[in-house]
């Protein structure tokens, strides 16, 4: 019984694929979202900050023993406290003049991350292991899905859902929102809006070196990894919405599953099937998906 | 100043116009020379976007390099001779940039720059898949040939003279486009769009025409390469070219004529140089290069001497 | 803008730095023989040739004395990062401004056609040794192009026989993107059919692609008895873990078309155990392959793979060519080197022919069982040798015009 001609199993097979490439691109666009629609900064570091993640996990395995697990707290902290100092001495001058700034500004520093990195470890990638709770595999009927991917989907739809819930529905949140809408008015009430705006980058770049962590065993950790992801992701955000964190979310994972299904049916466009939903989404809707017009 | 302002300049001018016409005696690799003057044209094209216009396009080395594309196959495969070639190459790389503007235009600031980002990687994976650009192997073995059916231009010193008359060809074009009135539009959009649009202008058509002009130039800059080197790869449409591109007109100055110029030559030279010597570090350098200039250098180098200049002149 | 002083200063000065940085024009190289290694080395090929191969070029030139008919011998290298442009950029360059005489050419095929058109245009010497490419002695033979180690006619007429004759009739490849790629799908497949099998299907994979997993799906679904591994290097111990891990390789049995001493060395015995491949040269061969290897080893701290050793042979062919003629004019070194035989560690009774391939035995080899592995980088059992022309392109197939 084919669907459209193919087997039900490669079909099946790749759909479940593509989600988890949607998870991941939900993850780090989720991020960048933050990053965005709360500061008004065009991350392009987020990718340079997922592989730095990614390497965190490496090392603390190789040099101090610590098990993945550990990586999953301990990467986003030091990655998060990285962007913190980043925040606070290289973007801050930036905000009063025009974004392009800001945007070249991390650009620059996805470079001279990209460069250290490839310095000291080369192109070809470090390999890490999967945890052993999660390893092996569950033998779907339709594919034979590695346990380890099973539990990627899980927990970036539960980080970003939970992320989403934080800053849409809790006080917090709204703290967040009115402190990057109107400063000064916040800033009033008594709350300390850098500080604030310090600590939301960082948690933007904890997001993206989560999402390091949790790819680490599924592709080689290289220093091109978040050069190689960050194009798709920014087209992800552009058409949820560029200020839209349920939109990145959404957009993420649909993606990955268009992606999979391209792959299926006409493999040599998969790569280029985001930007074409992208050209699309902008004639038709030009603030996106999810995003209202400013 | 015992030499009037003008006088000097003309000095200055010709000076430079010496230099570079005897480079090749002074012992300069041609090739080299060559590279760095498409790559300056590649950088005056964009600061027409950027500089004079006010937008930023981050993925113009798609336009550079489909027209290195398209002139190498041309060239090699359909047999075409180098002038049409470099001129069907421009013409590509301005009709793709009429299509992208389309889509671009209606986006401003960051939105417009992500666009450009996106729709250039899709560029990147066409020419990856398509079969007549050999892909990861690139397109190699373009000849020369002949210019006007006349000229052999297997010779390094003889391309170089076209290459550099064409280069100040460009660079005069420039300077006429931006003193003429056209241009003054141009200025007054970049300085403030909602008053140009009061005043009656169809700022979406002047900003997509200083589009296409731009993206023609870039891929003149790129066939101009495919000639000069004899193949075209996906290095001319990656990213990160479109990247070095932005570098090279803020570290020369934006806005300014000679700044890409001098971006262009300094990035070339600085590459060149450290690129067996450290490796991975021209990386780092690069970026670093870019974190400088945008926290404490945004005018670039000959915007920094300008201003220097008129604080002088001011005392 | 006004163009004034200032800014025709700051183009002077500009220009004039760019005129310092750039290479100067071709110095004669007169008193100097320069040898030149452009390969992969940083990325999916480096462990293959990388310094190791320096290493190996430097090894020939000292036991060569370090000098020839009175000259000095000098090694350039360069990483081409797996990049055309960059390797034919830094070949033109040397050609014109270092006086190179003689470029190997490293890792990659794409890299090496694109190297093969700039020694054919400078009428220098190109010794290929790490690519693979069938191409660089078939439809793209120059007459300053050698082909010296392997070619992916060879694999595929060694590792594609044996596996069809071992029961693997029909085959889904995996196929790296470039020139190599196709090159050996396309020889492989060849022989597949003529042997009597069937070719169900490939994919192709981006070069040095970080998650096969969809490909594998691709593969799995295509119901092929083998996996044809069309890649190499990384690629390779990147697909056979995958391959593992989504239990591909419980419906189908994997063949590497390509696989170095140092994939073994990465993947480990109990993982490729009686896998098949064919190489050019195994450093536990006889006393002389150890002894070779052994002071290899003393410097890189690893065995040398066939491309390595590969390295040295050419180097020390083309010293002694130009020891004979005393000169490093490459025409008539080139002559001096088609008219004597090799016989050295790396070939015994190979020569240069017409088409530019260096005809030489080839073998083909079995992974030993780990029980079967008597010390580390004892990997192979030799199961078949390929005598001089058996493995190469015939006579009959070939498309280069210069071999008639």
């Amino acid at each position: 019984m084919d669907i459209f001609g193919i087997p039900p199993q490669a079909f099946l097979g790749q759909l479940m694929l593509g989600l988890v490439n949607g998870s991941f691109y939900a993850m780090l666009s989720l991020g960048l979202a933050v990053i965005f629609g709360l500061l008004g900064i065009v991350n392009f570091a987020h990718g340079a900050l997922y592989m730095i993640g990614a390497y965190v996990a490496y090392l603390s395995f190789e040099k101090l023993g610590l098990n993945y697990w550990a990586a999953l707290v301990i990467a986003p902290l030091v990655v998060g406290a990285l962007g913190a100092l980043i925040e606070r001495t290289l973007l801050k001058p930036l905000y009063r003049i025009d974004p392009i700034y800001s945007l070249l500004l991390t650009f620059g520093l996805a470079l001279i991350a990209e460069g250290l990195f490839r310095d000291q470890f080369g192109v070809s990638g470090q390999q890490y292991a999967v945890p052993e709770a999660l390893q092996g595999a569950t033998n779907l009927g339709f594919m034979v899905l590695p346990n380890y991917r099973a539990w990627v989907v899980v927990a970036s739809l539960t980080i970003c859902l939970g992320t989403w819930f934080l800053i849409e529905k809790t006080r917090l949140g709204a703290t967040l929102r009115a402190g990057t809408e109107n400063p000064k008015l916040v800033q009033a009430f008594g709350i300390n809006v850098p500080l604030m705006v310090t600590l939301t980058y960082a948690g933007g770049a904890a997001l993206a070196a989560l999402a390091g962590v949790l790819a680490a065993p599924v592709i080689q950790i290289t220093p091109l990894m978040g050069s190689n992801l960050i194009i798709v992701v920014f087209a992800v955000v552009v058409i949820g919405g560029m200020g839209s964190i349920l939109g990145s979310i959404v957009t993420g994972v649909m993606l990955g599953l268009v992606e999979g299904l391209t792959k299926v049916f006409y493999p040599e466009a998969s790569n280029i099937v985001v930007f074409v939903i992208m050209a699309i989404v902008l004639m038709v809707r030009p603030a996106g998906l999810f995003g209202k017009e400013k | 100043m015992a030499l009037s302002t003008r006088g000097g300049a003309r000095l200055a001018w010709g000076a430079v116009f010496v230099l570079l016409a005897l480079a090749p005696f002074i012992g300069v690799y041609p090739v080299f020379a060559m590279t760095a003057l498409c790559f300056a044209i590649f950088a005056c094209a964009f600061n027409l976007l950027l500089g004079f216009t006010g937008l930023l396009s981050f993925g113009h080395a798609a336009f550079m390099g489909s027209a290195a594309y398209a002139t190498g196959w041309l060239v090699r495969s359909a047999g075409w001779p180098p002038e049409a070639g470099v001129l069907a190459g421009m013409a590509i790389a301005g009709v793709l940039g009429l299509v992208v503007g389309l889509i671009a235009i209606r986006r401003q600031g960051i939105y417009f720059a992500m666009i450009t980002l996106a729709m250039a990687q899709m560029i990147y994976f066409v020419c990856l898949q398509a079969p007549f650009t050999g892909g990861e192997d690139g397109l190699q073995g373009v000849p020369r040939g002949k210019l006007f059916g006349l000229i052999p231009l297997d010779s390094d010193l003889v391309l170089y003279y076209v290459v550099l008359a064409v280069f100040v060809a460009v660079f005069l074009a420039i300077i006429r486009i931006v003193h003429s009135p056209y241009g003054q539009v141009l200025k007054a959009i970049r300085e403030n769009e909602p008053r140009a649009i009061s005043l009656g202008y169809d700022v979406d058509r002047y900003k997509l025409l200083a589009f296409v002009l731009s993206t023609a130039i870039a891929g003149l800059a790129g066939s101009l390469k495919t000639l000069v080197l004899g193949f075209a790869t996906l290095s001319d449409v990656h990213w990160s070219l479109s990247g070095e591109v932005v570098l090279m007109t803020l570290l020369g100055g934006l806005a300014t004529f000679a700044g890409p110029v001098i971006g262009a030559f300094v990035i070339i030279g600085l590459q060149n140089f450290l690129a067996d010597r450290v490796g991975s570090w021209v990386t780092v350098i690069i970026g670093a290069i870019f974190v400088v200039c945008v926290l404490a250098f945004r005018r670039g180098i000959v915007g920094e001497l300008l201003a220097w200049r008129q604080r002088r002149a001011s005392r | 803008m006004k163009l004034n002083r200032l800014t025709a200063a700051s183009m002077l000065a500009a220009t004039t730095m760019l005129g310092a940085t750039a290479p100067a024009q071709a110095q004669i190289s007169g008193d100097v023989i320069k040898i030149g290694i452009i390969t992969d080395m940083s990325s999916v090929y480096a462990d293959l040739d990388g310094q190791g191969g320096v290493e190996a070029i430097k090894m020939a030139i000292a036991d060569a004395g370090g000098t020839i008919a009175g000259k000095k011998v000098e090694v350039l290298f360069a990483d081409h990062q797996n990049k055309a442009d960059v390797a034919a950029a830094k070949a033109r360059e040397w050609f014109d401004t270092q006086g190179l005489d003689m470029l190997i050419g490293g890792t990659n095929s794409g890299t090496a056609l694109a190297m093969s058109k700039v020694a054919a245009e400078k009428k220098k010497p190109l010794l290929v040794v790490g690519a693979a490419s069938s191409a660089l002695t078939n439809d793209q033979c120059t007459p300053y192009t050698v082909h010296w180690a392997y070619d992916t006619v060879a694999l595929a007429k060694g590792t594609g026989n044996a596996v069809v004759k071992a029961g693997g009739k029909s085959w889904y490849f995996l196929t790296a993107d470039y020139a190599f790629g196709a090159a050996l799908q396309n020889d492989t497949s060849t022989v597949v059919k003529a042997a009597g099998g069937t070719v169900v299907g490939s994919v192709k994979v981006p070069l040095n692609a970080s998650d096969f997993s969809s490909f594998l799906l691709q593969a799995q679904s295509s119901k092929a008895q083998i996996l044809g591994l069309a890649n190499a290097g990384g690629d390779t111990i990147n697909s056979i873990k995958a391959a593992n891990e989504f239990g591909v390789t419980k419906t189908m049995k994997l063949a590497g078309l390509l696989v170095f001493i140092n994939d073994i060395h990465s993947l480990g015995l109990k993982t490729t155990q009686g896998m098949y491949l064919t190489d050019s040269w195994y450093w536990n061969q006889n006393a002389e392959t150890r002894a070779w290897a052994r002071r290899f080893f003393e410097k890189m701290k690893r065995m040398p793979s066939s491309l390595q050793a590969a390295d040295y042979s050419a180097t020390a062919q083309y010293l002694a060519a130009v020891k004979a003629t005393g000169s490093d004019d490459a025409d008539k070194v080139l002559a001096q080197m088609r008219k004597t035989k090799i016989n050295d560690v790396f070939a015994k009774g190979g020569f240069i022919r017409d088409d530019g391939r260096m005809v030489h035995d080839m073998y083909l080899m079995q992974v030993k069982t780990p029980e079967q592995s008597t010390e580390p980088w004892d990997y192979y059992n030799v199961v078949e040798t390929f005598k001089g022309e058996a493995a190469w392109q015939t006579k009959a197939d070939t498309k280069c015009p210069l071999w008639k």
